[in-house]
């Protein structure tokens, strides 16, 4: 057991660093453009260098790295502070290996290196009113018309679709059939005439989400993916990759934060890490995170011997969300009265623990809620059996509903 | 990045399985609950002729030479099979702390003993309820003679001698001594919530001892001796663990209510995902502190510590909650759930508490960033 590089891992972890030294852009750079500009500019730079999506082929815009080495980056581009980002984890995490897997040459061709090159930004249409963990419920309905399909319906919680170019999309085409058997795959344009975004506001007062409308909306039918009825299989390549990618997510609010919070506030006018509860759950979090740490070094090891990730990566967002809720909770507490002010020129860390307060119950829930994560943990890694499905093999035109439509 | 057992290592892992599968099914443990006797002397035996005893000793005291890697598997397994001796109490606490802090001499002596099972070993540090601190302890050692009382003494009844923490006026407040028992010592057993594994209550008259280390420096040579134990503890625990959720699954899936498995509700199925999800965090945990303990590394005190706190938090969940899958019948004395149920709180007590050691692990951290 070690934990120190390969001679190859390395040379690799050189030469990246090497390249961010004298790539990053400077804050004077960035200085005054808005989110989306910054992070294509640096997206592009990184793609011009053959530095983006580097585990995709050479053919997509990538450079056929191995998963090791995808860490590897993500450590060293990591110490850069404020790099600008996050738009395209979307169309990079779910819908390129999507495209990958089921789209012909021709697409992959067109779409992927623009994917890698942030040129174009995707976001996934998949949950709706009626179907969010039981998402093979869902309703928007594609209707075929010579070599087009018609899309009639409503998306919802779709993230980025007021700035995105494309999206992937799953909707019922037979509701005659069981739920899982009328549903098909495509990939649309946003900018589509009858595509109407409405933002969705949060908790937190900001809009990451929104509804997406659908009226009469014309598909060709060269934009599905996989067989007409075959979207649940489809999906479920989208889906393994959006647990995968919305778990590796870290959060500001963790066991450093809120020890350096600990050992500032006090109680009693003794620093309150001295007080014997606080040591208590401040050792019970280290322990979740340095447990999840250990975990993910040892799925690391798993891949760089060849395994594929599986269902147990669950883990990672089934404990980080719950605890960074607790512990953005607990830091509040230990403010006291002045744990409610969430002012960012009067809180601690300019509201951190405030704004992730209000900002944490929708990771519970994103990507599969803590329960479907418990499920998919029971189910696949334990072999326990599903639960009965009262809706199995009915038409999906004849499943109860409690009133949805 | 390589962080996983060695091909060896995952052999030896397969190879003790079976071999306490053959020899410890859990008849053996509850053979040794239902006579109280402590322990099984034969399993002990056999346990000794494997060479699991001698595995960390190293070759010129009559030891295996393996690392502390090798100990962690045969510690996991052991815990898996709630195995009822005193392999924690020779290995994990006398035959470390002789490594430790012995003199030449003093290994010369005793290892190769530990080693070959000849000699049963243990460490001797509570008196009654309450931490062990330099001001609670009344042992005290003087002119080579040791006077006191420890309670609870785990496999005091079987072992030959006892590393035994006294007070000191001096230094840290502590001394370790080592004491042949015997002449001046008596041994009493105790019953406790586990009678799988001996404790007993151990009156020392004024027996003679050697010491341990150098007067005054007992408690911190404890301290170390607790971490590298911790690690092992842990791995113990984590068996157990694992072995009370492979019951529960079993249970779950086989036993019927209104009309389908128990393992297809949802109140069942998420209890055991989260004993899956304790388990694993807790078992990586323990990966990083067989790391430290087997380089001997700087991070050990944050590493054992944190192994410690998860795995004890892990075992108990999963030993109450398999219970709780088996209804009724998990409380009963016929059921096998009873013995990870109190081995989990034995193990949690053994070497100090979950709170005892989730203050250990935030003092590290404060520690290591001060310095």
């Amino acid at each position: 057991m070690d934990f120190s590089d390969s001679p190859k891992e390395a040379a690799f972890r050189a030469e990246a660093k090497a390249w961010l030294a004298s790539n990053v852009p400077s804050a004077a750079e960035l200085d005054g453009l808005d989110p989306l500009t910054a992070a294509k500019l640096w997206q592009k730079r990184k793609y011009d260098a053959g530095w983006a999506c580097i585990t995709w082929p050479k053919e997509f815009g990538g450079r056929g790295a191995s998963a090791i080495e995808q860490v590897i980056w993500n450590q060293e581009e990591s110490k850069f502070q404020g790099l600008p980002g996050g738009v395209f984890s979307i169309g990079q995490g779910m819908a390129a290996p999507t495209l990958m897997t089921w789209a012909n040459d021709e697409a992959k061709a067109r779409f992927i290196p623009k994917l890698a090159s942030g040129e174009e930004i995707w976001c996934q249409l998949f949950s709706e009113p009626a179907g969010g963990s039981d998402l093979a419920a869902l309703r928007t309905r594609a209707v075929k018309d010579g070599d087009e399909w018609v899309i009639n319906g409503q998306k919802i919680w779709t993230s980025g679709a007021h700035y995105s170019d494309w999206a992937i999309l799953v909707v019922r085409t037979d509701p005659s059939v069981p739920k899982h058997k009328g549903l098909t795959y495509f990939y649309i344009n946003m900018k589509s005439p009858g595509v109407e975004v409405k933002p969705i506001k949060q908790i937190s007062g900001e809009a990451h989400f929104n509804e997406v409308y659908f009226t009469d909306v014309r598909v060709p039918d060269s934009q599905r993916l996989g067989a007409v009825g075959q979207g649940w299989q489809v999906s479920l390549t989208t889906l393994m990759n959006e647990r995968a990618s919305i778990g590796a997510g870290g959060s500001a609010v963790g066991f450093d934060s809120v020890f350096k919070l600990a050992q500032k506030v006090e109680i009693d006018d003794r620093p309150a890490i001295e007080n014997a509860s606080v040591r208590a759950k401040l050792a019970d979090w280290y322990c979740q995170e340095s447990g999840l740490r250990y975990t993910a070094y040892r799925t690391l090891t798993a891949l760089s011997r060849g395994a594929i990730p599986g269902p147990e990566n669950s883990i990672g967002k089934l404990v980080g969300a719950p605890k960074t809720q607790d512990m953005a909770s607990f830091a509040m507490d230990l403010l006291e009265q002045a744990g409610a002010i969430r002012d960012e020129s009067l809180s601690e860390e300019m509201a951190l623990y405030q704004n992730t307060y209000l900002s944490i119950p929708g990771l519970r829930i994103a990507g599969g809620t803590d329960e479907i994560m418990a499920n998919i943990i029971a189910e696949r890694v334990l072999g326990l059996p599903q639960d009965v499905r009262v809706d199995k093999g009915i038409p999906f035109s004849e499943v109860p509903t409690g009133g949805a439509k | 990045m390589n962080f996983e057992f060695s091909e060896d290592q995952n052999l030896l892992r397969e190879q003790a399985r079976g071999f306490l599968a053959d020899n410890c099914p859990t008849t053996v443990v509850r053979k040794v609950l239902n006579a109280e006797t402590g322990h099984d002397a034969d399993l002990w035996r056999k346990v000794v002729d494997m060479g699991w005893t001698a595995t960390a000793i190293p070759e010129e005291f009559g030891g295996l030479g393996l690392g502390y890697l090798e100990l962690c598997v045969i510690a996991e397994e052991l815990g898996r099979a709630v195995a009822p001796i005193p392999f924690s109490s020779s290995v994990y606490l006398a035959t470390e702390a002789l490594l430790l802090a012995g003199s030449q001499a003093q290994k010369e002596k005793w290892l190769p003993k530990l080693a070959a099972g000849e000699v049963i070993g243990t460490f001797a540090m509570a008196e009654g309820a309450g931490r062990t601190t330099a001001k609670s302890i009344k042992t005290r050692v003087s002119g080579g003679r040791i006077t006191g009382t420890k309670v609870p003494v785990p496999d005091a009844a079987v072992a030959g001698i006892a590393v035994v923490l006294a007070g000191h006026n001096g230094g840290d407040g502590g001394t370790l001594c080592l004491v042949e028992l015997g002449q001046g010592t008596s041994v009493t057993p105790v019953r406790t919530v586990d009678p799988s594994r001996g404790h007993a209550e151990l009156r020392l008259d004024g027996a003679a001892c050697e010491i341990l280390g150098r007067e005054g420096e007992g408690f911190t040579l404890t301290q170390t001796i607790l971490d590298r134990a911790a690690v092992l503890f842990a791995w113990e625990q984590v068996g157990g663990s694992e072995a009370a959720l492979e019951q529960a699954r079993a249970y779950a899936l086989g036993r019927y209510a209104f009309g389908r498995p128990i393992a297809s509700y949802q109140a069942i199925k998420h209890k055991l995902a989260n004993m899956y999800v304790k388990n694993t965090l807790a078992r990586s945990n323990c990966y990083y502190g067989a790391w430290a303990l087997n380089a001997n590394a700087p991070e050990l005190r944050v590493a054992a510590a944190t192994a410690r706190v998860s795995a004890t938090q892990a075992y108990y969940f999963a030993s109450k909650e398999n219970i709780q899958t088996h209804g009724g019948m998990g409380y009963t004395w016929e059921f096998d759930c009873q013995f990870y149920y109190r081995r989990a709180k034995l193990l949690s007590v053994a070497i100090g508490s979950e709170a005892l050691w989730q203050d250990r692990l935030i003092t590290a951290i404060e520690q290591n960033t001060a310095a």
